[in-house]
């Protein structure tokens, strides 16, 4: 029957994920000694991105408030955290998992609203990982002679996380952090702070005792009394290369141990025999989930020449169902850029495409016209001598690639400071496993990506960092070792 | 043949059914759902497939499908009622020219294990007696032993078999009991077998056998009548049944057609359910969009 299909428009009707739920206050203050205080900074306003408005003002830790939030830590360390048995710990842990739970839709919402994520992945994702891994851990904690690592604390640590998955990077620094023995002195990203002061109200319902987790707010400044601070033993961060150089600079020469979770450009590779239509789903999943502010993100789509066009417009029409908009409506698949500051750089670096040459492609949707948006955004004809394809955008902005054979789509994938993570997408099995082996990245995902479980390991290579967080080895970075 | 079905791209099972689950998470309120809930209406094939249907039977599910929801005469009709091929009859003499059109099973319905000639015999009877539409089944032993020419060749017999004297035709979809078949693989390459040899409609199931119609499953034919219209610039329409029951269930669905093929789709003539519960539940959820309130099911009918 030749196509006489008459098109049907079927606009979904707005479905807003209600705001009743969270009640943000007008200002916050720093979460130390399981109190909430005043800061002695300049408080600073955190905004929703999506529409610009004034969510809260927040406190902003001086070095004096560091201070005072290191010394909770370390009383709290050396008269109840240390001394505690695992299977204790593990009690407070369990009962932190189920409130995220039980909370779960005020979080989601919150980190939704202050984030700029949309609900479906705050609300699917996000939370659900958080509370993941507070489960997971607290399985350990009593268990740690079995991990190989040996049972001995650091002490107190210093964590700082991004703004891309505020609640989801709190926990990863948290649960191994008190799983392990370790009490901690956490600043969450100055434009994201409202999920962890939330969190510190959880920490506070389950009655875990005064000073094993501080919430410091505040920006760099704060960040770096954090990180200098002479009596924390252990620095975790996540965060851009820049300010993990910064951080391993302002460490050296001390006895404080440091991971750091940095940056990536990573090769979403496919191949001739890969499961299209799966590899479609991978390939924007793996840049525009989370607005593609996602380290690990598959920036950089490697496609074999001989299927190259195929992919392109199967891209695009997929790409062209993507719904931009109201982060808390339901439906929404992308959301609004994180800041300004984020938006101005993607911008940035988009124009460097065309400057040098790369074909734009994005797709045609209607941005809102207050809050910081970034349309759904491709580029081809990229080599590897572009910027875009070397350097991290941190936005919904694909470069593509193509490769003849797999010996050059390694050499490709591998041809980058970074190398966090890497996607290969084909029918056959034993090309998987020969093109993983050879790929410098810390996470090879096979035929998916954008994969997280609380059981794994997750971490980089050269530029993207060192360390790992996730499954056991995440334990390595909070004990003292055997030996 | 066989080098054709075996070149098309795999099917990633953990993606499709997560990629079927994500679609399966949009919240379709107001406006939107009242659309959705007529159109479904409009794309269920009422269907009575028991070995105790009677001339009596038959004629109260026709007169259903005319008129779903007697207390409202905005509802619309369903697109066809589905029976075996001695029903016809009844429910063409019933149906008249109202426009909902009479569906029969034929081709040794379920199971497809008889001879070819009864296969055909029992495909004319149907037409005969005045079927506008053919629903099929395949040789899922011929299929899944890798005798592919052998399902093409009776999908085309079919279809000739279909003609009428007029020069008309009725309308063949093609059963491929994919519970049987199992891998979304075959799936695919049954899809596109179906599709080369002339089926109007692809469908996933009998209804007599589990697993029947699934989100994943449809999706992966859904991908194929994209695919084959790009190629061939022919449309094939998709017919999900068996195991859909509720209106959320449908508009899932809906909201699967809308998102990977798009709006041309959209339209009984392209879609449809082979339900009998899901008439029920989706008068139920229309009678809630339009009064704001909820009613037992003693206010709709039981046929």
């Amino acid at each position: 029957m030749v196509s006489t299909g008459s098109t049907h428009d079927w606009t979904y009707a707005p479905a807003p994920e209600s705001r009743s739920v969270v009640d943000i206050k007008e200002s916050y203050g720093l979460f130390i000694d399981g109190e909430f205080t005043d800061g002695t900074g300049t408080s600073f306003k955190s905004i929703n991105p999506a529409t610009e408005e004034v969510l809260a003002e927040v406190a902003e830790a001086s070095e004096a408030d560091v201070d005072r939030a290191v010394k909770a830590a370390r009383r709290a360390y050396t008269r109840v955290w240390s001394r505690m048995s695992g299977a204790e710990r593990a009690k407070y842990l369990y009962r932190i998992a189920r409130i995220i739970q039980e909370r779960g839709r005020e979080l989601a919402v919150l980190e939704s609203i202050d984030n700029g994520k949309p609900i479906k992945e705050s609300r699917d994702f996000d939370v659900p990982t958080a509370a993941a891994h507070f489960f997971y851990y607290a399985g350990w904690a009593d268990k740690l002679k079995y991990a190989g690592y040996g049972e001995t604390p650091l002490g107190v640590a210093g964590q700082v996380i991004p703004w891309n998955f505020p609640l989801l990077m709190l926990s990863w620094k948290i649960a191994p952090a008190l799983a392990a023995g370790n009490t901690v002195v956490l600043k969450p990203a100055e434009t994201t702070p409202l999920t962890a002061l939330l969190f510190a109200e959880i920490c506070q319902q389950a009655e875990l005792p005064p000073g094993v987790v501080n919430i410091v707010t505040g920006a760099g400044d704060t960040g770096r009394s954090l990180v200098s601070h002479s009596d924390v033993d252990k620095v975790a961060f996540t965060g851009s290369t820049e300010v993990g150089r910064a951080i391993a600079r302002a460490v050296a020469g001390t006895d404080k141990k440091v991971t750091l979770e940095l940056g990536g450009k990573a090769a979403n590779i496919v191949f001739d025999d890969a499961p299209i239509d799966q590899a479609i789903e991978g390939i924007v999943g793996g840049i525009f989930f989370n607005q593609g502010h996602v380290c690990c993100a598959g920036s950089r789509l490697l496609v074999q020449e001989s299927v190259a066009d195929e992919v392109m417009e199967r891209l695009k029409r997929r790409m062209s169902t993507l719904r931009l908009g109201d982060p808390l409506d339901k439906n929404t698949d992308v959301g609004a850029i994180n800041s300004g500051e984020q938006l101005t750089r993607i911008r940035e670096l988009a124009g460097v495409g065309d400057a040098e040459g790369a074909e734009r492609w994005e797709v045609a949707c209607d941005l809102p016209t207050k809050g910081y948006w970034f349309p759904p955004t491709v580029f081809t004809g990229v080599s590897q001598a572009h910027r875009i394809a070397r350097e991290e955008i941190f936005g919904p902005v694909l470069s593509v690639l193509t490769f003849r054979t797999p010996a050059e789509a390694v050499e490709k994938a591998n041809n980058t400071p970074y190398g966090l993570s890497a996607g290969v997408w084909t029918d056959k099995g034993s090309r998987i496993l020969s093109i993983a082996n050879q790929l410098r990245a810390g996470v090879v995902w096979a035929n998916t990506f954008n994969k997280f479980d609380p059981t794994s390991p997750f971490g980089g290579y050269k530029e993207s960092g060192y360390g790992r967080e996730g499954g056991r080895h995440g334990l390595q970075a909070y004990l003292k070792g055997e030996r | 043949m066989r080098r054709f079905l075996h070149g098309l791209p795999g099917v990633e099972q953990v993606g499709e059914e997560a990629r079927a689950a994500g679609l399966g998470t949009r919240s379709i309120k107001t406006t939107a759902k009242a659309q959705a809930l007529d159109l479904a209406i409009r794309m269920v094939d009422l269907t009575t497939l028991e070995g105790s249907d009677t001339p009596g039977k038959v004629r109260a599910l026709s007169s259903k499908a005319m008129r779903p929801d007697p207390a409202d005469p905005t509802c619309p009709a369903t697109a066809a009622v589905c029976v075996y091929p001695d029903m016809v009859a009844i429910a063409k003499e019933t149906l008249g020219d109202s426009g909902v059109n009479v569906a029969a099973v034929a081709t040794a319905f379920p199971s497809g294990r008889a001879a070819l000639d009864i296969k055909l015999a029992d495909t004319r009877d149907a037409v005969e007696a005045g079927a506008d539409e053919i629903d099929m089944v395949i040789d899922r032993g011929a299929f899944l032993s890798g005798r592919y020419k052998a399902v093409f060749d009776e999908i085309v017999a079919v279809r000739e078999a279909c003609a009428r004297p007029d020069g008309d035709s009725a309308h063949l979809k093609v059963i491929f009991e994919t519970g049987e078949l199992q891998t979304y693989d075959n799936v695919r390459r049954a899809s596109w077998l179906a599709m080369m040899a002339g089926a109007h409609f692809i469908k996933t199931s009998t209804g007599k056998v589990q697993p029947a119609a699934t989100l994943p499953v449809t999706l992966v034919m859904l991908e194929a009548v994209r695919d084959f219209r790009d190629s061939t610039g022919h449309m094939v329409g998709v017919k999900p049944a068996g195991g859909i029951r509720t209106a959320k269930d449908a508009i899932k669905y809906l909201v699967m057609v809308n998102e990977v093929v798009g709006g041309d789709w959209l339209d009984p003539d392209w879609f449809r359910f082979g339900a009998s519960t899901l008439l029920n539940d989706l008068l139920m959820q229309r009678t809630k969009m339009t009064t704001g309130r909820y009613s037992g099911p003693d206010y709709f009918t039981l046929d």
